[in-house]
């Protein structure tokens, strides 16, 4: 496989370009931490690295948004921001390495989503090299902005089969003033999940949180941000759900995660019963099954699970024998055609994806 | 239309369910956007899912394009009809399917409006949170197709936050599932790209909504200053000591002589009205609220007041939101215009548009959502006399071209729809329109879904519509799918 690593968006064009008329793959990648997760590319003949393209363009703070380059890493962008006291509220993992362009195309979210959405919600604007060398901008530097078709927003999570992300506007938030995190501990996941609900159903608003488990015992994390005041009222009505007692910002440490799992907060204690390994399950439903301990039968018994209740899992690591992504639903005619007319000719990670795409 | 289409549709949708007489679709001939009208060939009326299919079944074999339309309240001509095209009305189709509180969802159909939404689940504490102005009339289709905004999705995110799947008949009547109820269903964010597309891309029959528990406390703060630049400076202090109201509204002069006119909101009169309204656990709020009434008052204030009651806070929205209606009582006619610019570029936007509104000798009223940049100027006008209107038309237009010169946006909420097709090309270079018109020719590869809107000019999708080719390598065996 031939390496490049451009400078500019006009070379990703050019060697796009070139690529797709002679019928070459094009494999990108940013930190290159996440090129084991979707499927093995069916053909790849060219590594394009956005790894020069690491500049912050514009960080508008007064205005709340930031336009980088796909190949700015996330520690450095949130370096950029804190100096003045921003951030993009996003945890993706491994930030030293793991840039903007892979975190947005593989849509990494960590525990922050919960509060402030998830990269969908964050990214506004979007550059795109198209694989016929077109570069195309979509969204812009607004936060508000209903002009076109939300095309960052297709791009995010399409694992670069639809085109190469060059650069990313998104809306940021003032980091918070004051953190503190709280955990409470349960003999079982069903009665964590129980007490789950009710601080769900509470007006309280922690910006994560989440339950640890290995099936058995469990423990809910909450990460409140904000004021003192607001701190402590927020704890307080919280211990009238369930005892809690301080902790540290490391239990909110990702695990080495083998799958990506999504399914109904009301859900999680039904859909990990038996689990053997562990878990970690944000209250939006989303969470990680560890990789250590759970081997290939089982993750393909609980993704049939998961999907039987309208859930998903997906692997962030290859394993024999099972598809990255699942069972693909009635859109994956829509979704082959999307591919079929950006990226006519297979040219971008070609077999990654849904479906095959 | 043939007689023998006619019949077709009447037998599927029922005489209750097809309207094909001038008289009756007169109704139909525009939205909100009252300059624009066209006169459908048919109006149906479907009470299903399947009826919508069998509809555009039947469009998509005789070519026949369709709009879609909710409650008919958007203001860009988005549901405005097609020469030769019918209208497809989700109105009959309001049921609130499913409501789980315990996941926060809720499943609705497309003509359920948007403020039925938050009725549904109000006495559990929760509510649906985009708030167009028009919401106790607006539907949750239409809210879709626009990808509605409001006052609070400064903090709570526009309509596209909130929705999380969706059914979509698609133009050739097949259906499709898009998203889920869970987040990150695998495969590319179909809701993302559809939630907006101002009905191009199909016809939503289904819509699974996020509900938001209320807040524990919510609380508006008013304040007078002698300009908007006061004003404007003001939110500015507020964003830079980092807090996220829930909603920031500024008022000039005249929208706020309007609104007092209109609804007796007891605004003080000034030359610049903020409305900063926090929310959130009682103790913060009251901490944050401090702090912002220092920044007001730093910024020269003339006058605060803070709601005590839920009574008095709803008076103060009650004449922001009928600051547009309201116009009609300083002016016979006016165009409600919506652009977006960097927040920052507040005091720069509003000292252009003073000098064209001079120029032009029409006066501007300002309506804004100040914490997100979203500007609604109403350029106000008297038709019968002669050359206003092309003048006022001339002068929004104007307005807009300024949005794109300052990094903007044409429209925050409205929408391109008929209205503003012609300004597309202003605001995105030609790949960038025909990377936008790649998505469309996947979901409509004949341009039968509201195939006039939204783009310059009309677009052909070109060869190879719809069918998926397999790659050589898959055929040779290579590689395989799934």
């Amino acid at each position: 496989m031939r390496s490049v690593e451009p400078q500019t968006e006009s070379e990703v064009a050019e060697i796009l370009k070139r690529a797709n008329q002679e019928g070459s793959a094009v494999i990108p990648r940013g930190g290159g931490t996440k090129l084991h997760w979707g499927n093995a590319p069916a053909r790849a003949d060219v590594s394009l690295s956005l790894a020069r393209m690491n500049r912050v363009l514009e960080h508008a703070w007064a205005d709340l948004t930031v336009t980088v380059e796909a190949g700015c890493t996330m520690a450095e962008l949130q370096r950029t921001l804190a100096g003045h006291g921003q951030r993009l509220a996003v945890d993706p993992l491994w930030p030293e390495k793991a840039t903007v362009g892979g975190v947005l195309s593989t849509n990494d979210t960590g525990v922050l989503r919960y509060r402030y959405g998830g990269l969908r919600d964050l990214v506004i604007g979007a550059t795109l090299a198209l694989a016929d060398g077109t570069l195309a901008a979509s969204g812009g530097k607004v936060v508000k902005n209903v002009a076109g078709y939300d095309l960052p927003k297709l791009v995010t999570g399409a694992y670069g089969t639809l085109g190469v992300i060059t650069q990313a506007t998104f809306r940021l938030h003032p980091s918070p003033k004051k953190t503190k995190n709280v955990t409470a501990n349960f003999d079982s996941l069903a009665e964590a999940q129980r007490v789950l609900l009710r601080v769900l159903d509470t007006q309280i608003v922690p910006a994560a949180l989440q339950l640890r488990t290995n099936g058995g015992a469990t423990q809910m994390d909450a990460l409140f941000e904000g004021t003192e005041e607001g701190i402590r009222a927020q704890i307080e009505t919280l211990r009238q759900i369930v005892r809690v007692s301080e902790a540290s910002a490391d239990v909110w440490q990702r695990p080495e995660a083998g799958a990506k799992l999504s399914t109904l907060p009301s859900r999680i204690a039904e859909t990990l019963a038996g689990l053997n390994g562990t878990a970690v399950m944000q209250a939006t439903g989303l969470g990680w099954v560890s990789s250590s301990s759970v081997d290939s039968p089982n993750l393909a018994e609980l993704r049939k699970k998961v999907e039987s209740s309208g859930g998903s899992l997906v692997l962030m690591g290859r394993r024999d024998g099972l598809d990255a992504w699942g069972t693909p639903g009635d859109t994956l005619p829509l979704m082959r055609a999307i591919k079929q007319r950006f990226d006519p000719r297979g040219t971008l990670n070609p077999g990654v994806y849904l479906g095959g795409i | 239309m043939t007689a023998q289409i006619l019949s077709e549709l009447l037998a599927i949708l029922g005489p209750q369910g097809l309207i094909s007489t001038p008289d009756e679709m007169r109704t139909y001939e525009n939205d909100a956007l009252t300059n624009f009208r066209v006169m459908p060939e048919a109006v149906v009326l479907p009470t299903s899912t399947e009826q919508v299919q069998a509809v555009l079944r039947i469009c998509h074999r005789e070519r026949i394009p369709f709009v879609a339309r909710g409650s008919g309240t958007g203001l860009s001509g988005g549901a405005l009809p097609v020469t030769g095209g019918i209208v497809v009305s989700l109105a009959r189709m309001k049921r609130i399917l499913e409501v789980d509180f315990e996941n926060q969802r809720m499943v609705v159909e497309p003509g359920v409006i948007n403020l039925d939404v938050t009725a549904r689940v109000a006495s559990r504490g929760y509510f649906y949170a985009p708030d167009p102005s028009s919401q106790s009339v607006c539907s949750i289709g239409g809210n879709v197709a626009e990808n509605a905004g409001g006052a609070h999705c400064l903090k709570y995110g526009f309509t596209t936050t909130h929705v999380l799947g969706l059914e979509v008949v698609l133009a050739d009547g097949t259906l499709v599932h898009m998203g889920s109820q869970t987040l990150d269903a695998p495969g590319y964010d179909l809701p993302g790209v559809f939630v907006g597309s101002e009905g191009t891309l199909g016809v939503a029959t289904k819509v699974t909504l996020r509900i938001v528990k209320r807040p524990e406390f919510v609380q508006t703060l008013l304040a007078a200053f002698a300009s908007t630049n006061e004003a404007g400076a003001a939110v500015s202090g507020i964003i830079a000591a980092g807090m996220l109201p829930a909603a920031i509204e500024m008022m000039d002069t005249l929208a706020i002589e309007a609104a007092e006119a209109a609804v007796h909101a007891n605004y003080p009169p000034c030359g610049g009205l903020l409305l900063v309204e926090l929310d959130g656990p009682v103790a913060e709020v009251a901490t944050l609220m401090e702090e912002v009434a220092a920044i007001c008052r730093a910024n020269g204030t003339s006058e605060i007041r803070v709601s005590k009651n839920d009574e008095e806070r709803m008076l103060v929205w009650k004449g922001r939101k009928a600051a547009f209606a309201a116009m009609g009582r300083l002016s016979p006619n006016y165009i409600v215009q919506d652009g977006v610019i960097p927040r920052t570029a507040l005091p720069a936007i509003l000292s252009e548009m003073e000098q064209l509104s001079a120029a032009a000798g029409l006066r501007v009223a300002n309506v804004f959502h100040a914490g997100d940049g979203n500007l609604h100027p109403l350029v106000l006008y008297d038709r019968r006399i002669e050359g206003q209107e092309k003048a006022a038309e001339q002068l929004a237009e104007r307005i807009l071209e300024l949005c794109i010169e300052k990094g903007g946006s044409i429209t925050g909420e409205h929408g391109v729809g008929e209205e503003k097709k012609h300004m597309m090309g202003k605001m995105y270079a030609e790949p960038d329109l025909a990377t936008m018109n790649r998505l469309r020719c996947a979901f409509d590869p004949l341009s039968l879904a509201n195939p006039t809107k939204v783009f310059p000019r009309p677009r052909m999708c070109g060869e190879q519509p719809g069918e998926y080719k397999p790659h050589p390598i898959e055929i040779a065996g290579l590689a395989e799918r799934y």
